[in-house]
């Protein structure tokens, strides 16, 4: 293959915008690069949590009483109400960049802001969760109990059982903790953008980052919204 | 010592030594450690699988040892254990899989579409620590007594009944996954998004091809094994019962969650190899890739069917006869594209003007070596025969003929083609092509005496075998001593070129391809002018060759 | 000092002839296709070596037919060798039906067999030739593989679960067993021998051995001991006086339909009753209450294996008995 030599393009220069990265020609070219790489991050992060889930199907299907019955110990109300919260810091999210996008400065702050707010309060909650099942001596390992109909005060239930019952309680924690993880890292990068929105840096022509942190923020969303069904709502139309 | 044959008209330019290039842009540790031009990183690489290479031929030696007399008598069986298993983690995970992309891949993508760096330079260096990273833990794991679980760490011995560092190599692999995950990614975005004006798909380098579906893999498959991990090490720690039968977990699960990701690992491996030769098979014929499409989308082929197959690592572990019968069929088909590469790399040759330089000839012995290898892969991903061949020296041989006499040789093949390119000298001629004849004949020398032991059926991770099996593995060991000095050879040789070797000009061997098309070493930022590309893929015409290679620097040089 | 170089093993199960042939076929075409890319690489690369310096190769287009051609054939053998290969190992892993049953558990780092009529060894087999054999493999650990080269023959043995392998001995000798999976410190030295033996001679080893109780006798011991029968009575017991039975009584039950309470019906097979002892609660049966406690950790591989055993040989109840109706019929 022959090559011809072109002039040199103009390349950045001085009136390059300055969030332009030197290897990339144009700031499209730049925006389109990072916007494929998170997409392909997020696809990693599908099969990561993927192997979780795949564990889970395979035992929810072999114990499946075992299963419906640790899942009834859950409260349903608060894994409802926070799937809430979370959809609604997606819309908080998702303005942070309109905001952006019509050159609004401080409502970019604000809504970044509200959407970290949110995510906190999310993790709040499962903190309180949590409480709960220490408290009920539901985490797996040598203190875990179970009692027939989950109560403490009921019998013993059969060995086996209580075995199945501990197998749900660790999927539970090993996937809702995975997914707190990603929360946690997602409002540090949140909180990270912060400075450089209330500099007035993300607007109409540059806002590549807030759209990616986005798609990432959406997609730790849409992992919630498949697991608050699976792990909460067990047999919940026969209880 | 005698220096490669080159053009004889090749004069290196006077003032060679005044340019820039990547190499004297910046002196110091700083600018190696904190460097983004992925050049740099290819070599940082270059070095810590080096180190890791090392260290698992190390323990290949002490297993090989010790498999010299049939009774245990150089080490403890425990010992043993753990030696096989620190084999395996680190040659599988620290050398094999990040070795071609993260070397030549690293170095020559940008190169080959006319690009300045890959999409994401700081995490190009990242991924670079993170394997650092990885590695220290697996390091510790290892100077504190290792791990003896084997490299594939089946529960619930692993889980339960393992006496030895499991979570910290169980870490040390999971950290090492997240490097091998951005350069996939990095590989992907860069070749969709940063070619060069005129570089569409069908005028790519099959290097590149290969890079793309080896990338592929590598986003679809390391997370699943990461998760998988993550799960053993918590098992391990906490007493979960994922995969404890008394607890009412399935050892056999996590059989099915670790192959799905290292089934496909093993194409990680050898896709890359193959656009290594697809190149050294070109530059050395002097002429296009015979088939150049197919094997291009061949390459996508066995990246998809790759992901087919995991269950023929299980045909005995109790799986129903439908799942053994479906992965059967999938593991032939998946050879298809495979054989379909190897005849098209061998027509290449017909009609072509071959040349018999250091790297066609690791190039030659891979096709060789890799058809052997795939066809045994074929014998046992048939039903019948795995029954008596699993788990027996068989397998053992199989793989290694694809990723000793594959992979490997075609690592050396490509860091003998690109050396000039990367460093900018020649190395001798005569000590390199010596060095391509003992890996060869150490190579088979080693392994295939283990063909006959396997059918034999003596079992795969024996530390004492019955006493009829010794001459084999007498053979096998003489073997491997070969194999051991083709390989340090050209440490020595190639250190003594960044010295006293002869300088390179830009394209020592004709080569048709954009990283010919600059200085040996390139500039920083590769091409002082974007090229645009305007002519097909291994275009080579006599014209083009003699304006190779005798003209000085067809670029015009431009000092900023 | 000589020195053996066994290049191949013996053929002494039913299979390995099969296997053999197979191998051989296979073996075949990958030399020849070796054989041919070495040949067409060794001649092209004297026949085009460059003779002049600028000399460059002579490219031509692929031509679509010999691309398709030459995928279409690799395709074809290998599904053809497939086919082949699926043949051989459903006739290994299928069980005649006069096969009679053997039983082995595999624990770090040993082998246990038991005969059917309750001879046990360590880490040997003696088993009768020309006759239909099936192992039962159990794991009271981590995975372990019973392997018999000369027979071709392999299958893990996977805690939790029970596999099973068939053979059929062809020639009497002694033959090499090994563990194949790896399973830590000794795993090299979990191996033993098979002897394959002539009926007579393998009838007199039997005789001359201590016979160990047969594993019906040791099973129906066990129900004794763990107290199954204070359940589960025997036929013709106590009904009639007026104390209600507990739990469906197990003549009959290996192999008839059985009710469960979430409506569903199963055959009673090996698994079914392997679970009902570790897992009662699984699989209540219809009309019964789920107070059976479960004997997980209280049976090893082998005491299962004789209870499962003895189940089986429990006969149908005698006429007149309605078989597993539960005791209060009136509700």
């Amino acid at each position: 293959m022959s090559i011809s030599l072109t002039d040199p393009q103009a390349h950045g220069g001085h009136d390059a915008h300055p969030s332009l990265q030197h290897h990339f020609d144009t700031l499209e070219q730049q925006k389109e690069a990072s916007t494929l790489g998170m997409w392909l991050f997020l696809v990693t992060e599908i099969m990561f949590f993927g192997g979780l889930f795949t564990t889970y199907v395979v035992y929810r299907s072999k114990y499946s009483t075992a299963f419906v019955a640790a899942s009834h110990t859950l409260d349903w109300k608060l894994g409802a109400f926070n799937t809430a919260v979370l959809i609604l810091s997606s819309l908080t999210m998702a303005l942070a960049i309109w905001a952006a996008q019509v050159n609004r400065r401080k409502q970019v702050v604000a809504f970044l802001i509200a959407t970290m707010i949110l995510g906190l309060t999310f993790l709040g909650v499962k903190a309180v969760e949590y409480k709960d099942k220490f408290e009920h001596h539901h985490v797996p390992g040598a203190s875990f109990e179970w009692h027939e109909g989950g109560h403490a005060e009921a019998a013993p239930a059969q060995a086996d059982f209580a075995k199945h019952v501990q197998l749900f309680f660790s999927l539970y924690f090993i996937m809702t903790g995975l997914h707190a993880v990603h929360m946690i890292c997602g409002i540090g990068v949140l909180a990270f953008l912060l400075m450089p929105s209330w500099k007035g840096r993300y607007n109409s022509a540059y806002h590549n980052p807030l759209e990616c942190t986005g798609l990432y923020w959406h997609f730790v969303d849409i992992v919630w919204i498949f697991l608050f069904p699976l792990l909460y709502l067990l047999g919940a139309h026969a209880k | 010592m005698n220096t490669s044959t080159v053009h004889p008209e090749i004069p290196p330019p006077a003032d060679l030594v005044d340019r820039p290039n990547y190499l004297n842009a910046a002196y110091g540790l700083k600018s190696w450690l904190l460097t983004r031009d992925h050049k740099r990183i290819g070599i940082l690489y270059m070095i810590s699988v080096t180190i890791f290479f090392a260290l698992g031929s190390l323990f290949a030696l002490l297993i090989r040892l010790e498999l010299l007399t049939p009774e245990g008598d150089l080490m403890q069986p425990d010992t043993y254990n753990r030696v096989f298993t620190m084999h395996g983690v680190v040659m599988v995970f620290f050398f094999l899989i990040p070795a071609i992309p993260a070397t030549l891949g690293n170095f020559l993508v940008p190169l080959m579409i006319g690009a300045k760096d890959l999409a994401f330079p700081k995490l190009n260096l990242a991924s670079w620590y993170v394997y650092n990273l990885g590695g220290i833990f697996t390091l510790w794991a290892i100077f504190n007594g290792g791990v003896d679980t084997g490299w594939t760490f089946y529960t619930p011995f692993s889980t339960n009944y393992s006496n030895s560092y499991v979570i910290a190599t169980a870490l040390g692999v999971f950290i090492n996954g997240f490097s091998s995950i951005f350069t996939g990614l990095n590989f992907i975005v860069t070749i969709h998004r940063m070619r060069a004006p005129g570089m569409t798909w069908f005028r790519l380098p099959l290097f590149i091809w290969s890079h793309y579906a080896t990338s592929l893999i590598i986003v679809l498959g390391t997370p699943v094994v990461a998760i998988t991990i993550l799960m053993v090490a918590a098992e391990r720690l906490l007493h979960l019962g994922i995969f404890d039968p008394r607890l009412g977990g399935d050892p056999i699960l996590f059989q099915h969650l670790f192959w799905f990701y290292s089934h496909p690992a093993v194409y990680i491996m050898i896709l890359p190899a193959m656009g290594v030769i697809s190149e050294l098979v070109a530059a050395f014929s002097r002429k296009r890739i015979f088939g150049y499409r197919f094997v291009a989308f061949a390459s996508i082929a066995i990246a998809v069917l790759g992901f087919l197959v995991w269950g023929h690592h299980m045909f005995v572990a109790g799986q129903s006869m439908y799942a053994v019968t479906i992965f059967s069929i999938m593991s032939m088909l998946v050879a298809v594209p495979s054989a379909v590469k190897v005849f098209n790399w061998t027509a290449t040759l017909y009609e072509g003007s071959i040349s018999y330089e250091t790297p066609m000839l690791y190039a030659l012995g891979f096709i060789g070596l890799f058809t052997l290898g795939g066809l045994t892969g074929t014998m046992i991903a048939t039903l019948g025969i795995d029954v008596h061949l699993h788990d027996t020296y068989f397998i053992v041989a199989h793989f290694h003929y694809i990723m000793v006499g594959g992979t490997i040789m075609a690592y050396m093949g490509g860091l003998h083609y690109w050396w000039p390119k990367i460093s900018g000298r020649l190395y001798p001629g005569f000590l390199s092509r010596l060095s391509a004849l003992l890996v060869f004949v150490g190579f088979n020398l080693t392994f295939f005496p283990q063909f006959i032991l396997g059918y034999l059926g003596m079992p795969r991770r024996y530390w004492s075998y019955p006493p009829e099996f010794q001459v084999l593995n007498v053979l096998s060991t003489a073997g491997a001593s070969i194999l051991g000095v083709g390989y340090i050879l050209p440490l020595f040789y190639f250190a003594w070129s960044l010295k006293y070797g002869k300088r390179a000009g830009e394209n020592p061997w004709g080569a048709v391809g954009l990283e010919w098309d600059t200085t040996s070493p390139p500039p920083t930022e590769n091409f002082p002018v974007i090229p645009v590309v305007t002519r097909e893929p291994y275009d080579y015409t006599s014209e083009e060759v003699h304006r190779r290679t005798t003209q000085e620097a067809p670029v015009v040089y431009q000092l900023d | 000092m000589k020195q053996e170089l066994p290049l191949f093993p013996e053929a002494a199960s039913h299979v390995a002839p099969q296997v053999d042939s197979l191998f051989f076929a296979w073996s075949a075409i990958s030399l020849f296709f070796t054989a041919l890319i070495a040949v067409l690489i060794l001649y092209f690369m004297v026949r085009y070596r460059r003779r002049g310096v600028d000399e460059v190769g002579l490219p031509e287009r692929a031509p679509n037919w010999l691309e398709i051609g030459w995928s279409i054939v690799p395709l074809v053998i290998s599904l053809a060798m497939f086919a082949w290969g699926a043949r051989v190992f459903y006739n290994i892993y299928r069980s005649p039906s006069n096969a009679v049953e053997y039983w082995a558990v595999g624990k770090q780092w040993m082998w246990k067999f038991q005969h059917p009529d309750g001879h046990r060894e360590i880490n040997t087999l003696h088993v009768p030739v020309g006759q239909p054999i099936k192992l039962n493999i159990q794991s009271e650990d981590v995975i372990h593989s019973v392997f018999i080269p000369a027979f071709r023959v392999k299958q893990d043995a996977v805690p939790g679960r029970r596999t099973q392998i068939f053979f059929e001995a062809t020639k009497p000798g002694k033959y090499h067993l090994f563990c194949a999976e790896y399973c830590g410190g000794e795993h090299s030295r979990m191996i033993g021998w098979v002897y394959a033996l002539e009926p007579e001679q393998y009838e007199a080893w039997l005789a001359g051995g201590p016979a160990g109780k047969s594993m019906v006798a040791s099973g129906a011991e066990l129900f004794q001991s763990l107290a199954c029968n204070t359940c589960h009575r025997p036929s013709g017991n106590n009904l009639a006086a007026g104390v209600a039975a507990r739990a469906p009584r197990l003549e009959g039950l290996y192999g008839s339909q059985v009710r469960l309470l979430d409506g569903r019906t199963l055959v009673a097979d090996d698994d079914y009753l392997r679970e009902s002892i570790l897992n009662p609660a699984a699989k209540v049966v219809a009309g019964w209450q789920p107070i059976m406690p479960t004997y997980q950790g209280q049976v090893t591989e082998e005491q299962l294996a004789q209870l499962i055993t003895y189940v089986r040989s429990l006969a149908g109840p005698e006429s007149g008995s309605p078989g597993n109706a539960p005791a209060d019929e009136g509700r």
